[in-house]
C-alpha cells in the first residue's frame, strides 16, 4: 500500500493538526475554510467546536493554548477581522501550547464580501505566519507552526486561499504524534496573562524580541529555501504562486518563502543582489515586495506588472513578463451569466417578494438570503458583514430623523444573528429606535454547508444542546411583547400582513420567519432513515 | 509520461462534477501518477457554475489548466461548454452532455451551439442524456457514463477507475456506477 493520499487543503490541515497532537479545534464557518474544522472533528480523541464568532474562537483557542493543549483555531479572512481584537493581545500574550490560527483567503471573491490580504495582520499584529504551497506543505507546515508558536511563545498563523482550501494535491499520512505539554495553565503568571497596562507594557518588548529573534531564525530554516535554475530569470514568491512560476518558468531561480512573516530579509536581500531583475509574484497586495523595497532592494519588479485584484494563473504571470499570450478557443456565442440563486423552492423568498412588494428598504446580511439582492426578489439594498444589518439600519433611522418613514427592516439569518446579530439588537432597544428586525430562521447556517448554531439545537459533534428563545430573547432586552411575532415562511400574504401591522406599531419589533432549508431538511431525514 | 495531461470537467451546481472529478483523480493517482484538482464551490451549490481541473503526470506543478491547454473537456451542460472553451484548442477532445439547463432569469437558450462546437472540433463525443438515463434506468449515473466515455481518451486502467469508483461512490451504488461506466465505455466503440 502506498502512502499517497489525495487531500484538498483544508482536508490537509486537519489531518496536519491531528498528526501534530493537537487536541482542540474550533471556529466559525466561512468559505473556504470550513472543511478543515468539518474534518478534525472526525479524528479520535479531540475536542471541538463551532464557536458563535471569530472573536469567540480565538479567545477559547487562547484559554486553550495557555491551558496546555496544541489547539487549532479556524476562520475565513473577514472573521479575522471579528477575531483581531484578542489576537492583538494574545500576541502579547504568547501561547504556552501550540496555538495555530488558520485564516483562509480568498481572492477573486469566490464566496466574500471582500479581498483582504490578511497577510497585514501578521505584520499589524506582530505574529509569525507560514503559508502552504500545497496540501503536503499544509498538513507539515501545521506541524512546524506548533513547535514554533511553543518554541518562540507566540500564537502563530497559517495561511491559505481559496485555490490551497479547495485544491486537492497529494499527501503522504504519518503517524499521530504522541505529543504531551509538561506545563497547563499557569495561574499565578500574571505578568503574562493579565493585560493590565503596567503588565502589557513589559509584554510588548518581549513581542519585539520575539519578532526580532524570529526574523534572524527565518533566514535558517528550510521552509524559507532558494531553488537553483538555470539563473536566467529570478523569482520571490510564496504559497499557491510558487507553483504558477514553476509551472510556467521551470527553471528560474526561485526564493520560496515558507514563511511569510517576519521575512528572512538578510537572505532575501542578498539573494536579490545576486541579479539585474528580480520579480515578486504575490496575489493580493504588494506585501512582500513593500518589505523588501522598504530595506533598500532596488530591482523588485512587482505590482507595477502584476494585479493586486483577483487571482492570479500560470498564464497571468507567464503574460505579465513575457508579453506573451496564451491562446483559447471561442465560438462567437455569449454565454449567458449564472448567477446563484435562492435554491428552487427556499421558503425563504416569500419574505423576499413579500418585502419587494412593499417596497421597503431592505438592510441585509451575510448568508444565503443575500441572494435576495437580486431579481426577481431585488429586496436587499446593503450588505457588508456579519450582523450589520441591524444597526445599519438604525444609523438609516437616525439619519433620517424626524423625516423616518418607518419603511426600514432589517434581514438576518439564524446563525449570524447568533454570530453578531443580538448586539446590534441590544443597541437598538437601549437606545429606543424604531425598526423592524426580521430573522429568517432556516435551523442551519445553509450557505457554508449547514453548519449547527445556537438556534437549531446541536453541536458540531451532533450532540443536542440548548436553543435560543427568540420571544425570551426580545422581552429580556426590551423589546414589547406585542411587538413580537413568529411566522411560518410558506404564506407570502401571512408575512406581508405581519410586516405591515408590526411596521405601523412605530416601535422596534422582531419578526421571526421560520422555514428549514431545503437540503438541510433532506439531509436531516435521510440521516435519520 | 513527461507530458501532463490536462482534464477540464464543467456543469451546474448538483450535476455531479465534484464527484466525478474526485473519481478521475483518483483513478490517476491510483496509477501511480502525481495529481492536482481545482475546484470551486461554494456559491456553487445555489446554480452556480461548477468546474474541475485535473491535471496529471509525473510532477504536477500548477493545480489549474492553463488557457488553451486542456487536453479533454468534459461537460454536463450546453452553455457551459461555451463558457469554458478559453482553456481548449481544436485538437481538445470534447465529451458533452446535450443538456440544457436554463435559469428562470434567462429568457431564451443560445441556439446552435452544438453546430458551432462541432464545426470547431474533429474529436468531439455527443451524449444524449434521455437515452443514456433510459438505458441506465436512472438519471443518477450520468456522470459516470461519461466518465466511461473518457476512460477511451486516458491511459488509466481499468482496475484503477474501478477502483477508484468503489472508493467514491455513495454506499450502495457501486454496482449501477460500474454498469453506468461501462455503458459510456462502450458507447463510441
Amino acid at each position: 500500500m502506498t502512502n499517497k493520499n489525495l487531500l484538498s487543503g483544508n482536508e490537509a490541515i486537519a489531518r496536519g493538526a491531528y498528526e501534530a497532537g493537537v487536541k482542540v479545534g474550533v471556529g466559525y464557518p466561512g468559505t473556504p475554510s470550513t472543511e478543515i474544522l468539518e474534518n478534525f472533528t472526525k479524528y479520535e480523541d479531540v475536542v471541538t467546536e463551532w464557536s458563535v464568532n471569530e472573536k469567540v474562537a480565538m479567545e477559547v483557542g487562547l484559554g486553550s493554548a495557555l491551558a496546555g493543549k496544541r489547539t487549532l483555531v479556524t476562520m475565513k479572512h473577514v472573521g479575522l477581522n471579528v477575531a483581531a481584537d484578542p489576537l492583538f493581545t494574545a500576541s502579547y500574550i504568547g501561547a504556552n501550547a501550540g496555538m495555530v490560527v488558520v485564516v483562509a483567503d480568498d481572492p477573486d471573491l469566490h464566496s466574500s464580501q471582500n479581498e483582504q490580504d490578511s497577510r497585514h495582520y501578521a505584520r499589524a499584529a506582530k505574529v509569525p505566519m507560514l503559508e502552504p504551497s500545497d496540501s503536503q506543505e499544509a498538513k507539515e507546515f501545521v506541524r512546524y507552526a506548533c513547535e514554533l508558536s511553543e518554541g518562540f511563545d507566540t500564537p502563530i498563523f497559517l495561511r491559505s486561499v481559496t485555490r490551497i482550501s479547495h485544491s486537492k494535491t497529494v499527501v503522504a499520512f504519518e503517524p499521530k504524534l504522541n505529543y504531551e505539554h509538561d506545563k497547563g495553565f499557569e495561574k499565578e503568571n500574571i505578568k503574562k496573562h493579565v493585560m493590565i497596562p503596567a503588565f502589557a507594557r513589559q509584554r510588548h518588548f518581549v513581542v519585539e524580541d520575539r519578532m526580532k529573534a524570529l526574523e534572524e531564525f527565518s533566514n535558517r530554516i528550510e521552509i524559507n529555501r532558494i531553488e537553483k535554475g538555470k539563473g536566467e530569470i529570478a523569482f520571490v514568491t510564496a504559497g499557491l504562486c510558487y507553483n504558477y512560476v514553476k509551472e510556467v518558468f521551470p527553471e528560474a531561480d526561485i526564493f520560496k518563502i515558507g514563511m511569510v512573516y517576519p521575512l528572512p530579509m538578510r537572505n532575501l536581500l542578498e539573494f536579490c543582489k545576486g541579479y539585474e531583475k528580480v520579480y515578486v509574484v504575490e496575489e493580493l497586495d504588494p506585501f512582500i515586495e513593500d518589505q523588501l523595497k522598504a530595506r533598500g532592494a532596488n530591482n523588485i519588479v512587482g505590482k507595477e506588472i502584476l494585479p493586486v485584484t483577483g487571482e492570479y494563473s500560470p498564464e497571468l504571470i507567464y503574460t505579465a513578463i513575457t508579453g506573451n499570450k496564451f491562446k483559447g478557443m471561442e465560438v462567437g456565442i455569449k454565454p449567458f451569466a449564472r448567477p446563484p440563486m435562492l435554491c428552487p423552492g427556499c421558503p425563504h423568498a416569500q419574505t423576499f417578494n413579500a418585502m419587494n412588494k412593499l417596497g421597503l428598504t431592505v438592510s441585509g446580511d451575510i448568508g444565503c438570503y443575500t441572494l435576495g439582492t437580486l431579481p426577481p426578489y431585488s429586496a436587499m439594498h446593503a450588505c457588508v458583514d456579519m450582523g450589520a444589518s441591524i444597526p445599519f439600519a438604525q444609523g438609516i433611522e437616525l439619519a433620517q430623523g424626524s423625516e423616518f418613514k418607518y419603511d426600514v427592516v432589517a434581514v438576518i439569518g439564524d446563525s449570524t444573528f447568533a454570530h453578531s446579530g443580538i448586539t446590534g439588537l441590544i443597541n437598538a432597544a437601549y437606545n429606543k429606535r424604531r425598526i423592524l428586525v426580521i430573522v429568517l430562521d432556516n435551523s442551519t447556517t445553509a450557505m457554508t454547508g449547514m453548519q449547527p448554531n445556537p438556534f437549531n439545537g446541536s453541536t458540531i459533534t451532533g450532540e443536542e444542546t440548548v436553543v435560543i428563545d427568540y420571544q425570551k430573547l426580545a422581552e429580556a432586552i426590551g423589546i414589547k411583547k406585542d411587538n413580537f411575532r413568529t411566522v411560518t415562511a410558506y404564506k407570502e400574504e401571512i408575512i406581508s400582513e405581519t410586516i405591515q401591522e408590526l411596521l405601523a406599531k412605530k416601535e422596534l419589533c422582531l419578526m421571526v420567519v421560520t422555514g428549514p432549508c431545503l437540503i438541510y431538511k433532506r439531509k436531516k431525514e435521510k440521516n435519520n432513515g | 509520461m513527461d507530458k501532463i495531461k490536462n482534464i477540464l470537467m464543467v456543469g451546474v451546481g448538483g450535476q455531479g462534477i465534484i464527484t466525478a472529478s474526485d473519481i478521475l483523480s483518483e483513478a490517476a493517482l491510483l496509477d501511480g501518477h502525481d495529481v492536482k484538482k481545482s475546484e470551486i464551490h461554494g456559491m456553487s451549490q445555489r446554480g452556480g457554475s461548477v468546474f474541475a481541473h485535473i491535471r496529471y503526470g509525473k510532477k504536477v506543478y500548477s493545480p489549474t489548466i492553463k488557457t488553451g491547454e486542456a487536453d479533454v473537456l468534459l461537460s454536463l451542460e450546453l452553455i457551459e461548454t461555451v463558457r469554458w472553451l478559453s482553456y481548449a484548442n481544436e485538437k481538445t477532445k470534447v465529451i458533452l452532455s446535450e443538456t440544457k439547463i436554463q435559469p428562470q432569469t434567462v429568457k431564451e437558450y443560445p441556439e446552435s451551439v452544438i453546430d458551432s462546437l462541432t464545426k470547431k472540433f474533429k474529436d468531439f463525443y455527443l451524449v444524449n442524456p434521455i437515452e443514456i438515463n433510459k438505458q441506465n434506468g436512472s438519471h443518477k449515473v450520468l456522470n459516470t457514463t461519461l466518465l466511461g466515455v473518457l476512460s477511451n481518451l486516458l491511459e488509466i486502467s481499468d482496475k484503477s477507475w474501478e477502483k477508484a469508483m468503489e472508493n467514491l461512490v455513495p454506499k450502495g451504488t457501486y454496482e449501477s456506477n460500474l454498469s453506468a461506466f461501462s455503458l459510456g465505455k462502450k458507447l463510441f466503440s
